[in-house]
């Protein structure tokens, strides 16, 4: 219990501590005033380089139209590169070309941030492949969602403009400014407590007992800063983070966690000094704190739990000073139950989705926290990007609901939020939950989505649900035992994790143009303030209450039945 | 019109060929380099030798079965056990009944093979780690395998136990991280202190 609460407010202290002088560096640029120094000569060669207009002010749809080519274009690269492979650099192992429907599954996965594994890296991926297919799109899909952040800041912070930013502007300071350097930094740091980072080939020992082992290696400290970094989560390993090779100490394992949630904890920060009431950032970042200390506790509890079954067969399951206890499969000895529990909140808090524990063998309630925090929509922090809009919807939803309460036109940071807003809101929310639950209601009618199944029971359900969960919000944790690389789900959550995306992105832009061309108006008697506790509150419970309407109904039929089996001493 | 597609299609591609130079082949040549020559031995997997010969990595469980060694905690990769080309866990759920019968079976190889052994068996050294290559276990499951690899090597208990508490990294005050003993650098331990008593 003291172990638990400890690690939380660490945690929470030094990503708060960390978070606030990134967002005000990320305030910085999100305006579209030229830097100054080395940093503006750099932006301006870089614009140039590409031909773009430097400081073109793009409306909404043509920075939209961008952004989607943009990403589209990565979609065609990394199914190119996965299916070349064995023609391209860096292949030491000599890997041919990755099945169709995997790559395809996988290109999609990578551009949309998701990073669903639908392969296992170290038999599948040549190290070129993980290098300039999946490396690439861990950078440029953050920085796709970064700059749908600022320009949705813009839009909240301008009064009267016709345009939203300029995406090459927004896209190349993301990648370059941001999570280029924070990535050398960490992924050294990585490397220096023992995660691998070399082009040389898999390497054949002779074991203590005379066996044989095929040591698989690889530039791997490069792609885990900032799988980490960009909310991305693919892992260079089939088991992720719960390798030793991408994740080799407690240390690494913190600064893991910190690295998923800093940038979408400063964009908090960074929102409030955009729109010049720093009040509205701390707001945002309570509201994000309390639901995530919420569902951090469940899953630290839950965790630590044994299970009636074992203790029959005499297994010792007490939580100790020389042992972990609690529920340890598929959990590593270094990171015992509460620093899995802890990282399996964190990395679904956020778009994240990498894993140092298998959560398909955490407790029924265990494995629920993470499904439920990515079906509300990641937005307890978020992913980088995603989090801060994502919640930016929800306070557009908050105080619409509030509007209906009191008889007055909602407002939002001295913006009037009337239909068109409305309308794009109401898509967004509704997009991900029709992708979630439409697909696992097909998965589960086919025989095609119930082959994939590999627990018995309410837990099988749970796989499925979880798995187009992940796949429509972004994140790319699974209950991993669902059997997903087959055409069947290759191709369905690639569809879900598309329009999961995009069909959310361009609303939000729609929104953020929408914002941009109305005046801002002065709060009056009658404005609802968004700063104040009240807001947060309303804030919890819009996110809480629309998650919940969703979603119990499914949840009941999965990890809230298998809990009532569980407890009740099955298996 | 062709001239318009054009402009709008080359700033996508050249902003990818860019970018995408930078982050995927500049970015990762850059870390290699900084790791082969800051941090050598980490980087190249953190080979562990003895008598010259390359044994295995510190970080990378391997299979233990003669009783005189400790074993490390289960692993689930397929088809082979410690497969490290096969990373992963059993992702076997919590009412699965498949799940009760492996962890029975190795409770029962456990006993087996130190029938005088009654304590109750750590819950890590009979459930599978994340990876299937967790190099590390708890002090507890260490410490309960003392008696079956003392009398196997005929050493002291009370040695064994030493070698043992030796070899726990504890986390100290640090709030992230749990106690545990790496299984690979124990046992070399353990085999270089049999050395020593045979020499004597």
């Amino acid at each position: 219990m003291f172990a638990s609460l400890y690690a939380v407010v660490v945690f929470l202290a030094v990503l708060t501590l960390l978070a606030w002088p990134l967002g005000k560096y990320l305030a910085r640029l999100a305006d579209p005033a030229p830097l100054d120094g080395s940093l503006g000569t750099l932006e301006r060669g870089v614009l140039r380089a590409i031909g773009a207009a430097p400081g073109e002010d793009m409306p909404w749809p043509r920075y939209a139209a961008l952004l989607v080519a943009f990403n589209a274009l990565g979609v065609l690269a990394v199914y190119a590169v996965q299916r070349l492979q064995g023609h391209l650099p860096w292949n030491p192992q000599g890997l041919g070309a990755v099945a169709p429907d995997t790559a395809f599954n996988t290109a999609v996965s990578f551009v949309t941030n998701t990073d669903w594994q639908g392969y296992a890296g170290e038999s599948t991926l040549s190290y070129g492949t993980q290098m300039i297919a999946l490396t690439v799109q861990n950078f440029l899909s953050a920085a796709t969602g970064l700059a749908v952040a600022f320009a949705l800041m813009r839009g909240f912070a301008r009064r009267g403009a016709a345009g939203i930013g300029n995406f090459w502007s927004d896209l190349a300071r993301g990648t370059l400014f941001v999570l280029l350097p924070l990535s050398v930094l960490l992924a050294t740091v990585f490397i220096q407590q023992g995660a691998v980072q070399t082009l040389a080939g898999y390497l054949d020992v002779t074991t203590l007992e005379h066996g044989h082992q095929h040591l698989a290696l690889g530039p791997v400290a490069s792609q885990e800063a900032i799988k980490m970094l960009g909310t991305n989560g693919g892992g260079f390993f089939n088991a992720n983070s719960a390798h030793p090779f991408e994740n080799p100490t407690a240390l690494t394992n913190f600064l893991q966690m910190i690295a998923i949630l800093v940038a979408p904890a400063a964009l908090c920060f960074a929102f409030g000094r955009g729109v010049r009431d720093p009040r509205q950032g701390w707001a945002l970042f309570a509201a994000m704190t309390v639901l995530f200390l919420a569902m951090a506790a469940v899953a630290l509890w839950a965790e630590q739990r044994g299970g009636h079954a074992l203790a029959a067969l005499g297994v010792d399951q007490a939580v100790g000073p020389l042992q972990p206890g609690g529920n340890m499969e598929g959990k590593e000895a270094r990171f015992g139950t509460i620093a899995s529990a802890l990282f399996a909140t964190v990395t679904t808090a956020a778009s994240c989705g990498a894993v140092n524990a298998m959560h398909d063998s955490f407790t029924p309630l265990g494995g629920l926290v993470p499904m439920w925090l990515i079906q509300l929509g990641e937005v307890a922090f978020g992913g980088v990007g995603a989090g801060l809009y994502g919640m930016l919807v929800f306070a557009i939803m908050a105080v619409f609901v509030a509007g209906l309460m009191i008889g007055r036109t909602p407002e939002y940071v001295g913006k009037k939020i009337e239909a068109f807003e409305m309308k794009m809101t109401a898509i967004v929310i509704l997009v991900t939950p029709a992708l979630a639950l439409v697909g696992s209601a097909v998965a589960v009618a086919t025989s095609a989505g119930r082959a994939g199944i590999a627990n018995p029971g309410a837990h099988g359900f749970s796989e499925i649900l979880y798995a187009f969960s992940s796949a429509a919000n972004n994140n790319g944790s699974a209950f991993a035992g669902l059997s997903a690389n087959t055409p069947f789900y290759n191709v369905a959550l690639a569809i879900a994790m598309w329009f999961g995306r995009f069909a959310f992105i361009v609303p939000v832009l729609a929104i953020a143009g929408s914002l941009a061309r109305k005046p801002r108006t002065d709060p009056t008697a009658g404005t609802l303030p968004t700063h104040g506790p009240l807001f947060v509150v309303l804030l919890i419970g819009t996110v809480v209450l629309v998650g919940a309407l969703t979603y119990v109904p499914a949840l009941a039929l999965g990890p809230v039945v298998e809990e009532l089996q569980w407890r009740g001493g099955a298996p | 019109m062709r001239l318009s597609m054009s402009k709008a299609v080359r700033p996508v591609l050249v902003a990818f060929l860019l970018l995408g130079g930078v982050t995927g082949v500049a970015y990762p040549l850059l870390v290699t380099g900084i790791g082969a020559m800051v941090f050598p031995a980490q980087s190249g997997g953190s080979l562990v030798t003895r008598d010259g010969a390359i044994v295995g990595s510190s970080l990378l469980a391997q299979s233990f079965a003669a009783p005189g060694h400790f074993w490390s905690r289960p692993s689930a990769t397929t088809p082979q056990p410690y497969d490290p080309t096969a990373s992963g866990g059993s992702n076997l759920g919590a009412t699965n009944p498949l799940l009760l019968d492996v962890v029975r079976a190795r409770v029962e190889a456990l006993r087996a093979a130190d029938p005088a052994n009654t304590a109750p068996v750590p819950i890590d050294l009979v459930t599978a780690s994340g990876s299937g290559l967790d190099p590390e276990e708890s002090p507890a499951a260490a410490l309960y395998q003392v008696p079956r690899v003392a009398a196997a090597r005929h050493l002291d208990p009370q040695s064994v136990r030493a070698l043992v508490l030796a070899h726990v990294h504890a986390p100290g005050a640090w709030p992230f991280g749990e106690p545990r003993v790496n299984v690979l650098l124990l046992n070399l331990a353990l085999d270089r202190l049999v050395g020593e008593k045979g020499a004597q």
